[in-house]
């Protein structure tokens, strides 16, 4: 690569304002210019595409909102039909936090697992191979774990469902009224299983970093693994497990295909988790959407704009913590 | 107490007493089979059931049997070792029959038939046709999304470590971190705010916009690790040279880490390929071929799976085609993956980190 180097023009010669040049250095030149026009330019224009999604979904959404007639984030109904119209997004709130309340809930003690077992317990052989996996498994499209679910997942649910009402229907949510399994419950198991390799990855990465010098003065004096992990790894990783916990999060709230193939949708807030109904933001999008009118399409970018919101909050959170973390921890140096 | 007794009786060792190897194997063995018996006892016929019964038997005796030969601490070792264990393999069934159902359903009718014809003769509920206007509108739209999200994602990275310093450079990184989490159906959303301002029909580049949108953030993640792996030597080096700065980029920045930079680009290109929602929204789907992304409804792959599944009330041919086209789909993205990964290795720079 350096045989390039020897067309390069011979360097300027240095007027006297050398120390300004340095200091602007990389516009001096056309080309410089030109380079650092072009680079700089595709950085602002990240931005402005940030901005522009939240100009265009504020102003599709005002339109919407302007006309609904009832209280856009308290109603429970979704009518964009009617004359005037009637929507709201109390339900979609709802099933989205729900659904991935539950995703969290079983998805982050596994994968916390998961990835100490790969950094602390797996033989050596074993877990390079079993990393490797998990990465790729990350990749799968959404949609085939959407399929996967629909048609393999649904079905094996019956048994847990009536497993769950025969001893924890009393607490009323888990009764079941014998439906199909297409409910909250599934599709929080569904996502749990969709964002349990990203989560693996991240905490993995953060457990690896542990400092090995304090693991091994732990093992030194006589601590067992599982002491050497509660006193060394976990407090070392555990707001890096945080961050990886709410970038799933993130991706559990924005999920559409493998809730839209899973869900059978109703629109309305089912107390147990195991009958079917309920809806997310994006599943509500995207079974909505082929069917909606102008007003309609309008009142569904309106939630999407909620969405964007939601999704913003958590995953600047999640920054958030990894760069505090980045600033106070000394490991990575 | 007991570990004392047995210290006694070795004197010596100044390990305390241990379990053998193959206990860990015996326990399991023992309360699987327990756990079976009592289950047929019972009379209960749920596989998670009998699963359940038997792994709160294997936790309880872990503990019960290890505190009363290697002490308290032993026991809670073994139960946080078994627990880990568990979590492991239970996060392995799923994710093996999510690859074994796609590989067994989606071999019955992938042929080569089924790659090169579309369902324009094909009603969805009837078996026949194929994916091949699928494949067709999906390369076209991933590919756009790559001209378009590729060049801006690498400039964008070089800006960012070459010349980012100050307030642009920082609130580009953490948008930069913000746009990796948007959900994929609201850049679909966008992209149909500006579609619905000037009244446009569904089109293939529509999608690509999307796509790009979402391509856009991992690629410049990931350009940007690669080019900060680049030794400051060889800048300072071409520089000291007399070579202009965007020179050095050009021919000795970018060359260093061309490999993990396509990297990047391809696992970008794997994500994207997947997306189905602003697809849904935006390219609309079509049971014909078109080969125009610039005019008129496109299909492509995920949103076909998706269509066939929905659109199709339960038909099992068209169930067959969904799996097929997952089979399909998964081995484009898995193939992505493994070359990108095979690059990365082998294009790795040598920087002896």
């Amino acid at each position: 690569m350096d045989t390039q180097i020897k067309d390069a023009p011979p360097p300027a010669p240095q007027p006297p304002t050398a120390e300004q040049k340095r200091a602007a250095r990389g516009a001096t030149r056309p080309g410089d210019r030109i380079f650092l026009g072009l680079s700089r330019g595709s950085g602002i224009l990240l931005l402005v595409i940030m901005a522009a999604i939240a100009g265009f979904l504020t102003y599709r959404a005002s339109i919407a909102i302007s006309k609904d007639d009832a209280n856009f984030l308290t109603s429970f109904e979704w009518n964009t039909g009617l004359v005037p119209p009637k929507f709201g997004i109390a339900v979609l709130v709802f099933g989205t936090v729900v659904s991935s309340i539950i995703a969290m809930v079983i998805a982050v003690p596994i994968a916390v697992a998961i990835a100490l077992f790969l950094t602390h317990y797996a033989p050596r052989r074993l877990s390079g191979p079993i990393a490797y996996v998990i990465d790729l498994l990350a990749a799968v499209p959404s949609i085939v774990y959407g399929l996967w679910g629909a048609l393999i997942l649904v079905p094996h649910m019956n048994g847990l469902y009536g497993w769950l009402n025969d001893y924890l229907g009393w607490t009323g949510i888990f009764s079941w009224q014998g439906g199909a399994p297409r409910s909250m419950l599934t599709v929080g198991i569904l996502l749990a299983i969709m964002i349990l390799p990203i989560i693996t990855n991240v905490s993995r990465e953060v457990f690896r970093q542990a400092p090995q010098m304090i693991e091994e003065a732990a093992l030194a004096l006589g601590a067992t693994r599982w002491e050497v992990i509660r006193m060394a790894v976990i407090p070392f990783g555990r707001s890096g497990v945080i961050s990886a916990s709410m970038l799933g999060l993130g991706r559990a709230l924005g999920e559409t295909m493998a809730v839209a193939t899973v869900l059978s949708p109703t629109f309305d807030i089912q107390s147990s988790l195991l009958d079917p109904g309920g809806g997310t933001f994006a599943q509500n999008i995207a079974s909505k959407f082929s069917e909606a009118s102008d007003l309609g399409r309008d009142a569904l970018i309106a939630s999407g704009l909620v969405l964007f919101v939601i999704t913003l909050l958590v995953n600047g959170a999640a920054r958030m913590i990894i760069a505090r973390r980045k600033e106070y921890s000394g490991a990575n140096a | 107490m007991s570990n004392a007794v047995i210290a006694e009786k070795r004197p010596s060792t100044l390990q305390g007493a241990r379990l053998p190897k193959w206990s860990p194997w015996a326990i399991a063995v023992g309360s699987v089979a327990l756990g079976l018996g009592i289950s047929a006892a019972a009379g209960l016929d749920s596989s998670i059931q009998w699963a359940l019964i038997a792994g709160l038997l294997f936790v309880l005796g872990t503990y019960v049997i290890a505190a009363r030969v290697e002490g308290r601490r032993q026991a809670k070792d073994r139960i946080a070792t078994s627990l880990v264990w568990v979590a492991f393999l239970l996060a392995l069934i799923p994710l093996i029959s999510l690859v074994w159902s796609t590989v067994s359903r989606g071999v019955k009718v992938l042929d080569l038939y089924f790659l090169t014809h579309s369902m324009g003769l094909t009603a969805d509920s009837e078996p026949g046709g194929g994916i091949y206007h699928a494949i067709l509108g999906s390369l076209e739209q991933v590919g756009l999304a790559t001209v378009l999200a590729a060049p801006v994602g690498v400039l964008t990275a070089i800006y960012l470590v070459e010349y980012g310093r100050g307030r642009l450079a920082k609130a580009v990184t953490f948008f930069v971190d913000v746009m990796t989490g948007i959900p994929s159906i609201v850049a679909g959303l966008f992209i149909l705010s500006i579609m619905l301002m000037f009244d446009m029909q569904p089109f293939g580049f529509a999608g690509s916009m999307a796509l790009a949108i979402l391509m856009m953030p991992v690629v410049v993640r990931s350009t940007e690790e690669m080019l900060k792996l680049v030794p400051n030597e060889l800048r300072e080096a071409s520089l000291a040279l007399g070579v202009p700065k965007w020179r050095t980029i050009l021919k000795v920045v970018l060359p260093t880490s061309i490999g993990g930079i396509t990297t990047g680009i391809m696992l970008a290109i794997a994500r994207i390929a997947g997306e189905t929602a602003p697809v849904l929204l935006l390219v609309w789907g079509n049971s014909l071929i078109n080969a125009n992304p610039f005019e008129g409804a496109q299909q492509s792959l995920p949103l076909y799976i998706y269509q066939q599944y929905a659109n199709s009330a339960g038909s099992g041919a068209a169930y067959d085609r969904a799996w097929a086209a997952s089979l399909t789909l998964i081995a484009f993205v898995m193939i992505l993956n493994l070359v990108a990964r095979g690059i990365a290795r082998w294009k790795a720079p040598k920087t002896g980190r």
